[in-house]
């Protein structure tokens, strides 16, 4: 554990230990908040700097968290940046947090900050910590921008906003895909991420736990 | 480490990371206050500029709001402008809940849900005579289905033709009651009337399936409770207890009748 390197930190949880991919953490907020690229990228922001904060000061004061209460000492301190980030895009990104609404205070039950802060934070120093943070933050943001380009991009035909495939309500050709607007679609899009990435880093693929057994035969009574 | 789990250290850290963590969360609240009303307030202004069909996108919401839109106080039950309150600093929804500024609404009078209504309201006009403008947009709210939906509602100078209705706060389900945002359905206020006879009972509605006329406007489909919350705050705002005295001094104006 001693030895990882700074960019083994920051870049593997892209695509090598995704927590979105691989480990299936904070699924909820990816369907509800990718609907477009731009929502999808201030989310992606805004759970990059949780994450990052949150681990680098539980990293801080976790020679002193009674273990009895380092739950809700973890917690408290997330809740406390989630709402600092509210505020924040309230005053800065007015339009962006109207449309994001719940969902920025949702980032408070995303596991991926929760399950960083119990699983790394506690044991490592602030810095990789920080590092970390930002490194899970980033693969969160990054399948949250490719869920966002596809569904922006087949839903509305755009991306970023910018027109690409003229929608027939505008005069052009490209009958937009309903079903990519609603949150379901996410999960078609997440599910082919999925395997898409597990195709290409077979070592991704998780052991069948268990093997199905073929179908008993019933007894045939012959003495009836 | 042992010692971290005393009762004695349990309490000492928990206490310290409530005084830290609420000093800084209110310090965030409290630093970014300003900023964030004058987003809220930017927001109300280009709404006001939207319902009322002259928002371009890009513009100067601030200055074109000085120019085009003149605010003025009305007393609601007589319909006549006052001079109590100035319109730029007069928060009709701070009067709605103080007794001596409002009026506690009863059980049959109350459709729009609100409890309590102020007695003097903020009006928006567009056109330089306040008693033959342009247009008039009127702050109207009222219960939808999950909430208080707060928005506002542009009418011809004439007090009855609809040039349309935005809502700028509500909490209605994404995709059904929170389509009352689309720009379609948005478009479909434009032209129809309030008041088939003179008076104050406005025939306004949305109806289902297949609005027809000048009275009806279509329901969202899948938001009935939206769409009647939408009807009835409608009909509490246009009729005697809302702006209904008010409305009534321009019917004959300009353009309708």
């Amino acid at each position: 554990m001693a030895a990882e390197s700074v960019k083994d930190v920051v870049l593997s949880p892209v695509f090598k230990n995704n927590p979105i991919a691989l480990q299936v953490l904070g699924i909820c907020s990816a369907l509800a908040v990718t609907n477009s690229m731009s929502v999808s990228l201030v989310m992606g922001l805004a759970v990059i700097a949780v994450t990052a904060f949150s681990n680098l000061f539980v990293s801080l004061i976790r020679q002193h968290i009674p273990s009895s209460i380092r739950i809700i000492v973890q917690m408290t301190i997330i809740a406390s940046l989630v709402i600092v980030v509210d505020q924040v895009l309230k005053a800065y990104a007015y339009e962006m947090s109207k449309q994001l609404s719940v969902f920025v205070g949702l980032i408070i039950t995303n596991c991926i900050v929760m399950g960083r802060a119990e699983a790394y934070a506690m044991q490592n120093g602030p810095v990789m910590s920080f590092l970390d943070g930002i490194g899970n933050g980033l693969g969160y943001a990054v399948i949250l921008l490719i869920v966002g380009f596809f569904r922006e991009l087949f839903g509305s035909g755009s991306v970023f906003g910018f027109t690409v495939l003229t929608p027939v309500q505008d005069g052009g050709w490209y009958v937009p895909n309903g079903l990519m607007l609603l949150p379901p679609s996410a999960f078609f899009v997440i599910g082919l991420i999925i395997w898409v990435l597990r195709s290409i880093r077979t070592e991704q693929v998780e052991k069948t736990e268990y093997r199905i057994v073929a179908n008993s035969k019933a007894k045939i009574k012959e003495s009836v | 480490m042992a010692s971290n789990n005393s009762i004695k250290k349990t309490l000492t850290v928990a206490l310290a990371l409530c005084i830290v963590c609420s000093v800084v969360v209110s310090t965030a609240a409290v630093v970014l206050q300003p900023t964030q009303q004058k987003n809220q307030e930017l927001d109300r202004k280009s709404n006001i500029l939207q319902v009322a069909n002259l928002y371009e996108p890009g513009m100067d919401v601030d200055d074109a709001f000085d120019e085009l839109i003149t605010s003025r106080v009305i007393k609601l039950e007589t319909g006549e402008y006052s001079d109590r309150f100035d319109p730029q600093s007069y928060d009709q929804f701070d009067a709605a809940s103080d007794p001596a500024t409002s009026r506690t609404l009863s059980g049959e009078e109350d459709s729009a849900g609100i409890g309590r209504e102020e007695m003097y309201s903020t009006v928006y006009l567009v056109g330089d005579d306040p008693d033959d403008p342009e247009q008039i947009i009127l702050p109207i709210r009222g219960q939808g289905l999950w909430g208080l939906m707060r928005g506002f509602f542009a009418i011809e100078g004439d007090g009855n033709t609809i040039i349309g209705l935005s809502y700028y706060d509500h909490s209605e389900t994404p995709g059904l009651g929170g389509e009352v945002d689309n720009p379609r359905w948005k478009s479909k206020w434009k032209g129809k009337e309030i008041y088939a006879e003179d008076g104050m009972n406005p025939d306004i509605s949305l109806v289902k399936g297949g609005a027809d006329g000048e009275y009806e406007v279509d329901a969202l489909s899948g938001a009935t409770l939206t769409s009647r919350g939408v009807t009835n705050m409608l009909h509490f705002w246009l009729s005697e207890s809302g702006f209904g005295p008010y409305l009534a001094r321009f019917h004959g104006n300009s353009e309708g009748a």
